[in-house]
């Protein structure tokens, strides 16, 4: 029950093309990230909403393959 | 009244309360992280809060996941609407903006 850093960006890129997206391995040990994402997709949405946006492009994964990933979004210039 | 009793059942949990916490663990003994950081915010600002274990109860687990449309535990409800997880409820508690909307929505608390 892991995944890879590079699994989840191209996730979320796949579900906001414009996204900046900066993740970092907590322990090093593929389950635990930080995660900080910067795109227009959340301009006007509340940070339940954006979150949500980022649960959704993974799929399912959150709560599943990836336990814990600590959350972080905002709009460019925000 | 919906055709899902555990949705049934989650909803008047959050509307019996003001303020509930879907977590794991109890406010005393949380058993995870994420649960443990929510209850020390509500703790500091002694906000009074109704703790629901999911360990305990593996309906609840599954139904308020799929209740919130939102994939993790801890949930933190107020007056019945769902405000998020933790990632959300530590961004605001910093901000001073769980404050605010303990104000707004005339839930009390004492810092």
């Amino acid at each position: 029950m892991a995944m890879e850093a590079s699994v989840i960006e191209r996730m979320i890129k796949e579900a906001l093309p414009d996204a900046e997206i900066v993740i970092d391995d907590l322990r090093g040990d593929g389950d635990h990230y930080s995660a900080k994402i910067t795109s227009s997709a959340f301009e006007g949405k509340s940070r339940v909403q954006q979150h949500k946006m980022v649960y959704d492009a993974l799929q399912g994964k959150m709560g599943g393959d990836l336990h814990a990933l600590a959350l972080q979004t905002g709009t460019p210039g925000a | 009244m919906s055709d899902n009793p555990v949705f049934d059942r989650i909803k008047s949990e959050v509307s019996d309360t003001d303020v509930v916490l879907f977590m794991k663990g109890t406010p005393m003994f949380p058993q995870c992280g994420f649960s443990a950081a929510v209850v020390g915010a509500l703790t500091q600002m002694e906000v009074k809060f109704k703790g629901i274990n999911v360990l305990e109860d593996g309906e609840i687990r599954e139904g308020i996941k799929a209740f919130s449309e939102w994939p993790t535990i801890p949930q933190l409800y107020v007056k019945g609407e769902f405000v998020g997880g933790c990632d959300i409820i530590k961004e605001m508690y910093e901000a001073g903006e769980l404050q605010k909307m303990f104000d707004d929505k005339g839930v009390t608390y004492a810092a």
